[in-house]
């Protein structure tokens, strides 16, 4: 049984949460996976650290919560620094560029900066961004398909601006097999 | 129980990636629940929220009302008015609905409410997890009464069981409890929802005949009796006070042993055809893990874990709580060396184990003061313990 465990974190607002029911949507409905997601609740994920969390398997779910996050997602300074350490030898962890500093080179694991403001920027919105990193967390981890998470879009992002969010997705997509030296077959879209 | 294919117009057919609040919101507009009323509360919010987005595409009701007290006070009107009613709450709010919960149970009364429950004493940790309130979804009202209660151990089940909740509510006329909890209600998982086709559902079940036949109840320690509706024309009462089969106050010792007899025993005496649990390997086992809700997902864990060491270990999971599954656990007493209850509460349905028991098998709590799920280790070593 291979079971992948994935924080996805930054503050209120950023569409942390969207990031995590977007994934566990794709991988639930379109990649034949059993997917549990659990988000925090407590006041302190209100405008502050927030943080959803995703446990992926072939096998159902039996605890819904994280033992081992195997992929860290980080879209804020507070995020990164209240989760990093959770990470293992060998983990993936995936920030930000612009918005988190990351404190020493983190050697034994692998750590991926996601120029995701940039690019949603580019598209012509901040609010873009997670979709970016989204895209580009599909690319490096290989955990989900890039199909299935554009099926999983609708509904879960506004019907007018589903295909900026594709777009979006796709960018960072493609920077994601390009940094990992995957094939770029040029039709991420 | 009489059953037809559920309103196509309440059924939200496909798959989805759904939390169990939500889930349970579905299953009651699948059920065909067209009127709801509740005060919101942390980790309940979701399953009105659902039901209020909804309500006008399907052609329901919802109202959000003063509070939880009379929130319940509305589903009894509503219901005799002719609808299938639903509400959800937590612990604080529950509190505030028992007393009419028992006038519910008096008057016979359908409705579906779900408890998602979170820590508690009082209104303890709202955004944590519990199952804290398993004794008072029986022993909350004052006087003698029964009702249901059933407990998902995922989004997919808190749909399924919300239309069978309905489906024992309107055949029983009695109060069903969805008895859930908050990691069950926030977790988003697959939910798929059957074509309406494919969903059994009991309708209500109306009054119809002469006017001097005309009985709201019947004593008879059976479900399957029609309600009768306000506005169909029928002179009929409805009280708290015990009464007759024309719904008149009848407060005599004689008269109580009637409808006290009945409200029991619809319940009891159809225990068999009621109850529902999930078996694994319980049969020759020497461990039987006795859990139910989320704690159940948690156990298997720990279950898996101790089969490899080679321990003997069957799990049972109550999917229906109450009523308490006092035959099979009986069957199994003596044969198994020990049940091991884990529970997110201080140890409440383990002493309906150790009854059943009767001191033929050993009964070990595993109990857990709440605001999270147990670690699966140490329901591993309380197997461990109970195979020595």
């Amino acid at each position: 049984m291979s079971t992948t465990e994935i924080r996805f974190s930054g503050f209120g607002g950023q569409g942390i949460i969207r990031c995590a029911l977007i994934t566990g949507k794709a991988l639930a409905l379109y990649d034949d996976k059993f997917a549990t997601m659990t988000q925090s609740f407590g006041p302190e994920a209100r405008g502050s650290a927030c943080s959803a969390q995703l446990v992926v398997s072939d096998e159902r779910v039996l605890y819904p919560y994280l033992t081992q996050p195997g992929v860290l997602m980080a879209l804020s300074q507070e995020a990164y620094d209240k989760y990093y350490g959770e990470l293992p030898k060998g983990g993936i962890l995936i920030v930000e560029e612009q918005l988190v500093k990351v404190r020493g080179e983190h050697p034994d694991i692998r750590l991926l900066r996601v120029p995701a403001t940039r690019y949603a920027e580019e598209l012509g919105n901040r609010l873009f961004t997670n979709l970016v990193a989204l895209g580009f967390l599909t690319a490096v981890t290989g955990v989900v398909t890039a199909d299935a998470m554009k099926k999983a879009l609708p509904g879960l992002v506004p019907d007018r601006f589903l295909k900026i969010n594709i777009k979006a997705f796709d960018k960072g997509y493609e920077h994601g097999l390009k940094m990992t030296g995957q094939n770029n077959g040029g039709d991420a879209s | 129980m009489n059953t037809v294919a559920a309103d196509p117009k309440g059924v939200d057919s496909g798959p989805h990636f759904m939390d169990g609040d939500h889930a349970i919101a579905e299953g009651g507009l699948a059920a065909g629940c067209r009127f709801f009323a509740g005060y919101p509360i942390t980790p309940s919010t979701e399953t009105a929220e659902r039901f209020a987005e909804r309500a006008p595409e399907v052609g329901a009701m919802f109202i959000q009302m003063e509070d939880e007290i009379a929130s319940i006070a509305a589903l009894i009107g509503a219901a005799w008015a002719g609808q299938k009613v639903m509400t959800v709450t937590c612990g604080p709010g529950f509190s505030l609905m028992v007393e009419n919960l028992g006038l519910a149970c008096m008057t016979e009364t359908p409705m579906v409410i779900a408890n998602v429950q979170r820590a508690g004493p009082s209104t303890g940790s709202p955004t944590l997890t519990a199952q804290q309130d398993m004794m008072q979804a029986k022993y909350g009202p004052h006087g003698d009464n029964a009702i249901i209660a059933l407990c998902p151990d995922s989004p997919q089940e808190c749909f399924d069981l919300t239309v069978e909740a309905f489906n024992l509510s309107e055949f029983y006329r009695v109060p069903v409890i969805i008895l859930t909890d908050e990691t069950v209600g926030h977790m988003h998982e697959k939910v798929v929802i059957p074509p309406a086709d494919q969903i059994k559902v009991v309708p209500r079940n109306n009054y119809s005949g002469p006017a001097d036949k005309c009985r709201p109840y019947k004593f008879d320690s059976q479900g399957g009796h029609p309600m009768v509706r306000a506005g169909d024309g029928y002179n009929f009462h409805i009280t708290g006070l015990v009464h007759n089969e024309k719904g008149y106050p009848a407060a005599t010792a004689e008269q109580g042993k009637i409808v006290v007899t009945h409200l029991m025993e619809k319940i009891a005496g159809n225990a068999d055809k009621i109850i529902r649990l999930d078996e694994d390997q319980t049969d020759g086992a020497d461990v039987v893990v006795v859990s139910y809700g989320i704690t159940s997902r948690i156990a298997v864990k720990a279950i898996q874990d101790a089969r490899k060491e080679g321990i003997k270990v069957g799990s049972l999971r109550l999917i229906t709580i109450w009523p308490f599954c006092e035959k099979r656990i009986g069957e199994l007493a003596g044969k198994a060396k020990a049940f091991v209850v884990p529970e997110i509460n201080y140890g409440q349905m383990v002493k309906e184990v150790e009854r059943c028991a009767g001191g033929r098998s050993k009964v070990i709590s595993v109990n857990h003061c709440g605001g999270a799920v147990h670690d699966p280790q140490v329901i591993l070593d309380a197997i461990r313990k109970a195979n020595q």
